[in-house]
């Protein structure tokens, strides 16, 4: 069955079509290490099956790793999954599933640029990547909660004690979650929407 | 029996080269985002790139960068050159992201919290 290319330009189905009236979009990203459940988290609240769409790191990309003159045709393709939230009738919310390794950090760029905040998913078995990505974030000035997703089998850790191993300020909100669960997965995204009005509206003292 | 998938080459680079008519830079053009909202202004040319005509064809309803990116299979770099070219011939429009400059609004935040909570 020859399907491949007109299945694959065919775009959206009728259900998963945004109403003309759509005007703007807002974006979330779930940043986390590899099989944290970044795309669990994302599925689950999504009103469309996750897309992934990905990036090619090329040489004449960004310039932040100057290879030292080093001319490779080597590219790196990473994929990223998303979904989407309709928020209401002019207004859509997306949601990026990244990957925090250092390695991928050429991607925030593009993605953090406008982006409402983002969400650090952790698993308690994998703490070190937190610790990057969280302080990269800081760097960047990009406002973020922590959501420790649950996993069966996992160390138990008291919120303070992961608070003060991820070396977290008080101000930043930590929550367990399930991201298997739209609800749970709902709750992070309300408690980075609260942290986010919070900022808003007492703006820190420069 | 197939060996291990290797799915790291991607699209064949020749043709990305191709279509994007080598170019890779198209920010100068358009300040496109991964979730600027895509609307085609006319329908699908004969004498298109299929790329182009296919990116006319799915965005008669606003869809964002990132989906085209998704429904055609093409790197985001990518398809922001196709875009640019569209734009800039006036066949598609795009709908600006809501890009905070440095903290969004209170109104913007509301909308969202009151969006989420219906989910």
């Amino acid at each position: 069955m020859d399907c491949k290319s007109s299945d694959r330009h065919t775009g959206p189905s009728r259900e998963d079509t945004l109403p003309a009236s759509v005007t703007a979009a807002v974006k979330i990203v779930v940043v986390g290490g590899f099989g944290v459940g970044k795309t669990t988290m994302v599925g689950s609240v999504s009103e469309i099956r996750p897309l992934t769409t990905e990036e090619t790191m090329t040489q004449a990309g960004v310039g932040v790793d100057d290879t030292a003159g080093v001319e490779r045709k080597t590219s790196t393709t990473v994929a990223m999954d998303f979904g989407r939230i309709s928020i209401n009738d002019q207004l859509v919310l997306y949601l990026f599933g990244t990957p925090g390794q250092e390695r991928f950090w050429f991607l925030w760029n593009g993605l953090f640029q406008g982006a409402l905040g983002a969400v650090v998913l952790v698993d308690t078995r994998r703490l070190e990547v937190s610790f990057d990505v969280i302080g990269r974030l800081e760097e960047r000035g990009v406002p973020f909660v922590v959501a420790v997703n649950t996993f069966p089998g996992a160390p138990v850790h008291s919120m303070e004690e992961l608070r003060a191993a991820l070396d977290l300020p008080e101000s930043v909100p930590m929550l367990d979650c399930d991201a298997r669960k739209r609800t749970s997965s709902r709750d992070v995204l309300m408690t980075l929407m609260r942290y986010l009005y919070s900022l808003a509206v007492t703006p820190e003292p420069k | 029996m197939s060996g291990p998938e290797d799915k790291s080459e991607g699209e064949q680079p020749e043709r990305l080269y191709i279509i994007t008519g080598g170019r890779s830079d198209a920010s100068e053009q358009a300040p496109l985002d991964l979730v600027s909202l895509i609307v085609s202004r006319s329908a699908p040319q004969p004498d298109m790139l299929p790329e182009h005509s296919a990116i006319v064809r799915m965005c008669q309803y606003p869809l964002s960068l990132a989906e085209i990116s998704a429904y055609l299979a093409l790197p985001v770099s990518v398809v922001k050159v196709l875009l640019a070219d569209l734009l800039g011939d006036g066949r598609v429009e795009a709908r600006a992201p809501v890009t905070p400059a440095s903290l969004p609004d209170v109104e913007l935040l509301e909308a969202v919290m009151h969006g989420l909570q219906k989910l």
